[in-house]
C-alpha cells in the first residue's frame, strides 16, 4: 500500500481563482491511500519544493500527486523535488488543473468538481506507479550535415573547431550552394566568393570534416545519439582520389550542347563537368543524361585524354552506412516556377529573368563575362524593370502566402549595382511594401534610392507584354494614383523561394515535422529555433524558413553550439517509461516485433523451470531498453497482454479511466 | 455529473502526449474553454490506447470517449497514429455492431499548434453526446454504486 501525499497548488491564482484549492485538498484527503493533502500558493517555488522534501520525510510518503499546471511544464521539477527527498522520480504524478481545468473553464463548482476528479485519477494511477531507472546509452562522437550550402559548411566548421568529425552530404557534384552562385552580398556588397571559397578551401583541408558530394542519404535509422545513416553515392563515373581536377576533359568533351545548370541553362557546358572553378572537391563528374559513351558506347575521348586515368565508365551508385550522434538539416531552397505567373511573360521572352538569373548575369564568371547584356540579342538594356513578390505573399493559391524575406534587399542590391555600373540606364523598382529590418539594410535601401536613383513604385505590374525588341510593363502606380506603361528592355521577377524539394522525402525519413510549406518546423518558435521537434536532428539556414546569408550563418552556429552540447555528452539519460515483456506470458507470436517503428523488440530462446523441474525452452519477446522510445504500441499489438508499458501500464491506464467515470 | 438535475455526459479523452495534450495545454494558455465534462487522460501516443481502455470506460459509465493523436504523417514515433487509426476502425465497426451509436467515439488529430481547434472539438463533441443522452447500452450495472 502506497502512503500517498496530495499537493494542491494556487498558481497564485490562476488556479486559485476558479478552483476551491482548499476544498481539492480537502476531498482528496479522504481517497484512499492518502496521508497528507495540503496547498500552497506556488507549489513549483523553492518554499513550495520543501513542503513537498519535508512532507515526504515527516510522513514517510512513497507517491506524491501534484495538482498543479501541465505536465510539460512543471512534472521535472517535481520530480527532481522528490529525488533529493529520497523517493523514485517516477513516483510522482500531475494533475493538470491549470491549463485543463482552472483556465478554461468559468464556472467554480464545475471546475472544483473537476479538479477533484482528476485529482482521483492521479492517486489511482501512482497507487500502481512503480520506482523506475532511466538507462543511459552510449553517443557516437560523429555528425551528419545534410547540405553543403553556407548554412552547412558554417555549421560543419564550427563542429570539427570542437574536434568532433562531420559527414556533409551534398547532392550536387560541388558545395557552395546558392551562395556560390551570387554575385555581391547586401548590404556591404563585398563578392559572396571572396567570402565563400575560403571557407570552402577550410571544409576541404579540414581533417575531420569528409564531404560526401554528389551524394544523397537514402535511409535513417536509430535515435539521437546513435543514428545509422545510408548515403548513396551516385557514379560520377570520374575516380574522386585520382581525378586532380585540371579541367582538360571539360575542355575536349565534343557533347557541348547541355545546358549549364550552374549559370540556370543561360549557357551549355560538357557533357564532362566541373560546375565552377572554385568547386570543392574539384573532380569532373560525368553528366550520365548527354555522356555519348554511356548513352551508345562510342567516344571515350575523355578517358583517352585523362592522364591521370581518374574515368571510370563502369562505375555505379555505391551505398555506403556510416553511424551519427546528431544530423543537421541544410537543405535549403529554391526559387519557384515560374510557370503559373506568365502574366510577366517569363516563358515567352528570355529577357524576362528570375533574380537569380540577373545574379548570374552580372557575375564576372556568368554567361555575359558580368557585362550587363539581355539574353536575347546580347544588346546593353537601357531600362529595367524589376518586379518584387512575384509569387511571395500571395495568398490566390498559385504563389506562396509567405514573404521570401530576401527579395526587397537582393532587389535594391541589383539596382543599385545596375546604376552605379552604367548610368545611363534608367531602373525602377515596383513593390507591395519594402521590408528591410536588418542591420544596415534600410540605408542600403534608401541609398539605392536617393543616391543612385532607382525608381521605386508602388505598385504591381499586371502584365509584360513583349513587343518587338521591347517589353510592355503595365503597372500601377498605386501613390500616384495612375496606370504606368513602360518600354521595358528586360523585366528580372524577383521570385519567391521554397524549400527544395529534397526536404520533404527527408523529413519523412527523419520523422522531422514540416509545416504547409514544406519548411522544417523548430522544437519552439522562439525558445528553441535550431532544433527540430526529433531529439538529435537540428536545423540550419533556409531550410527552416527564408533567411538572409548573416542570419544563415547565425542560425548555422547556433545549430553547431547544441550539436557540439550533445556530443560531448559520452551517455544519454534514456526514458526509463518503455515497454516490457513478461516472458512467463509471452506466447512469441511476433506481433509486437512487427508494429516496433524502432526495431526494439527481438525473440530470444528462454528457458523456463517447469513444476517437474524439467525445462523448456521457448520464444519470448525481449526489449532492448535503450532503442525503445516508448510509443506503446507493441502493447496493443500483444494479444496475451504480456506486454506492457512502464510508466503507462495497462493497469494504471485503466485505474484512471475508472477514476474518472465514477 | 448531474447539476439542477441537467444531464451532464461524462466523457474521457485520451490525448498523445506529443501533439494533442500540447494542443489541450495550448487550449488552455488560449483560455478557450470548453465543458468541464471533459476530462483528458495523458498517454504517449495515440498507439497506446488499447480498444480495452475505451470499452472499459464505456462500461463503467463513461458516455463518450475521444480519442486524439497526432495528424497523419506527424506523428512523433512515425507510424503510431496510423496504428491508431486502424485499431479504432476495427473497434468502431465493432461498437456499431453492439449497438453503441457511433457518435459517442471519436478520432480526431489535433497538433501541438490547434488550441482552437482542440476547444471545439471538444464542445462539439460534447454536444453531440448530451443530445444522445446517457450510454446505458454498455454500462455494467454491478459498477453502479
Amino acid at each position: 500500500m502506497q502512503k500517498i501525499g496530495v499537493f494542491v497548488c494556487w498558481c497564485g491564482s490562476n488556479i486559485a481563482a476558479t478552483v476551491d484549492v482548499k476544498r481539492v485538498a480537502e476531498a482528496l484527503s479522504h481517497e484512499n491511500g492518502v496521508v497528507y493533502s495540503t496547498d500552497y500558493q506556488y507549489m513549483c517555488s523553492e518554499a513550495g519544493q520543501n513542503l513537498i522534501k519535508d512532507a515526504i520525510k515527516t510522513h514517510g510518503l512513497t507517491g506524491v500527486v501534484v495538482c498543479s499546471c501541465s505536465p510539460r511544464m512543471h512534472e521535472n521539477t517535481f520530480r527532481k523535488a522528490c529525488a533529493l527527498a529520497g523517493i523514485n522520480p517516477y513516483m510522482v504524478e500531475i494533475a493538470n488543473i491549470r491549463e485543463q481545468c482552472s483556465w478554461i473553464h468559468k464556472d467554480m463548482v464545475q471546475a472544483t468538481a473537476k479538479a477533484i476528479i482528476l485529482g482521483k485519477a492521479a492517486i489511482a494511477k501512482v497507487h500502481l506507479n512503480a520506482p523506475l531507472t532511466a538507462g543511459t546509452s552510449p553517443v557516437k562522437k560523429r555528425a551528419l550535415v545534410i547540405g553543403g550550402g553556407i548554412a552547412g559548411i558554417q555549421t560543419a566548421l564550427d563542429i570539427a573547431e570542437a574536434g568532433f568529425e562531420v559527414d556533409i552530404v551534398e547532392k550536387k557534384p560541388t558545395i557552395g550552394g546558392k551562395m556560390s552562385q551570387i554575385d555581391k552580398t547586401f548590404p556591404t556588397l563585398d563578392c559572396a566568393a571572396c567570402i565563400l571559397t575560403p571557407k570552402m578551401v577550410d571544409v576541404a583541408q579540414n581533417e575531420l570534416i569528409n564531404i560526401y558530394s554528389y551524394s544523397e542519404v537514402s535511409a535513417v535509422k536509430g535515435f539521437v545519439g546513435n543514428f545509422t545513416v545510408t548515403i548513396k553515392k551516385k557514379a560520377r563515373y570520374v575516380k574522386e582520389d585520382v581525378c586532380t581536377g585540371c579541367g582538360l576533359c571539360t575542355e575536349k568533351c565534343p557533347q557541348k550542347k547541355v545546358p549549364n545548370e550552374f549559370n540556370l541553362g543561360m549557357d551549355n557546358r560538357r557533357a564532362i563537368y566541373i560546375p565552377f572553378a572554385q568547386a570543392v572537391p574539384k573532380v569532373a563528374t560525368i553528366d550520365p543524361e548527354y555522356c555519348t559513351k554511356l548513352k551508345t558506347g562510342k567516344c571515350g575521348v575523355c578517358e583517352k585524354i585523362c592522364t591521370a586515368k581518374a574515368i571510370d565508365y563502369n562505375q555505379k551508385d555505391e551505398f555506403i552506412e556510416r553511424e551519427y550522434g546528431a544530423i543537421v538539416v541544410a537543405t535549403g531552397f529554391n526559387p519557384i516556377d515560374l510557370k503559373d505567373f506568365d502574366e510577366y511573360a517569363y516563358s515567352q521572352s528570355p529577357d524576362v529573368v528570375t533574380s537569380l538569373e540577373f545574379e548570374r548575369i552580372t557575375n564576372a564568371a556568368g554567361p555575359t563575362a558580368g557585362k550587363l547584356l539581355r539574353p536575347s540579342d546580347g544588346k546593353h538594356p537601357h531600362t529595367i524593370v524589376f518586379v518584387q513578390c512575384v509569387g511571395s505573399r500571395d495568398t490566390s493559391g498559385c504563389g506562396k502566402p509567405y514573404c521570401s524575406k530576401i527579395c526587397c534587399m537582393y532587389t535594391a542590391k541589383h539596382a543599385m549595382l545596375t546604376r552605379e555600373k552604367y548610368p545611363d540606364t534608367e531602373v525602377y523598382v515596383f513593390y507591395i511594401d519594402v521590408r528591410t529590418p536588418g542591420k544596415s539594410f534600410d540605408e542600403f535601401y534608401r541609398r539605392a534610392v536617393e543616391e543612385y536613383g532607382v525608381h521605386y513604385i508602388k505598385g504591381m505590374v499586371g502584365k509584360v507584354a513583349p513587343e518587338g525588341d521591347k517589353l510592355m510593363v503595365q503597372a500601377s502606380d498605386l501613390l500616384a494614383n495612375e496606370q504606368l506603361n513602360i518600354a521595358a528592355d528586360m523585366v528580372v521577377l524577383a521570385a519567391a523561394i521554397e524549400p527544395d524539394k529534397s526536404a520533404r522525402p527527408l523529413a519523412t525519413m527523419l520523422t522531422a515535422s514540416m509545416d504547409t510549406n514544406d519548411f522544417f518546423t523548430e522544437a519552439h518558435p522562439k525558445l528553441r529555433p535550431v532544433e527540430s521537434p526529433t531529439a538529435g536532428v537540428f536545423l540550419s539556414g533556409a531550410c527552416q524558413g527564408p533567411k538572409d546569408i548573416p542570419e544563415t550563418v547565425s542560425q548555422a552556429s547556433a545549430a553547431a553550439s547544441k550539436v557540439i552540447g550533445l556530443l560531448v555528452k559520452d551517455h544519454l539519460t534514456c526514458n526509463p517509461c518503455v515497454a516490457e515483456s513478461n516472458e512467463l506470458m509471452c506466447n512469441g507470436c511476433s506481433a509486437c516485433e512487427k508494429v516496433c517503428p524502432y526495431g526494439a523488440i527481438t525473440y530470444i530462446d528462454k528457458e523456463f523451470r517447469m513444476p517437474d523441474r524439467t525445462t523448456l525452452v521457448r520464444r519470448v519477446a525481449s526489449v532492448n531498453p535503450a532503442v525503445c522510445q516508448g510509443c506503446g504500441a507493441c502493447t496493443v499489438a500483444c494479444p496475451s497482454g504480456a506486454m506492457d508499458l512502464k510508466g503507462f501500464s495497462n493497469n494504471q491506464i485503466m485505474a484512471e479511466v475508472d477514476a474518472i467515470c465514477k | 455529473m448531474q447539476v439542477n438535475n441537467e444531464f451532464r455526459p461524462t466523457i474521457v479523452a485520451f490525448c498523445c502526449n506529443w501533439c494533442s495534450y500540447a494542443g489541450a495545454d495550448l487550449a488552455g494558455t488560449n483560455r478557450a474553454t470548453y465543458p468541464a465534462d471533459v476530462k483528458i487522460i495523458r498517454v504517449p501516443c495515440s498507439c497506446r490506447v488499447n480498444p480495452m481502455f475505451i470499452l472499459r470506460a464505456f462500461q463503467r459509465g463513461a458516455d463518450g470517449v475521444i480519442l486524439c493523436g497526432c495528424h497523419p504523417g506527424d506523428c512523433h514515433y512515425t507510424s503510431g497514429n496510423y496504428y491508431a487509426r486502424r485499431r479504432m476502425t476495427m473497434l468502431f465497426s465493432m461498437l456499431d455492431y453492439l449497438g453503441i451509436e457511433r457518435e459517442r467515439t471519436r478520432v480526431e488529430w489535433v497538433s501541438a499548434a490547434e488550441g482552437a481547434k482542440f476547444a471545439a472539438t471538444m464542445n462539439e463533441f460534447v454536444e453531440t453526446v448530451t443530445k444522445l443522452g446517457e450510454n446505458k447500452r454498455l454500462e455494467d450495472l454491478r459498477c453502479k454504486n
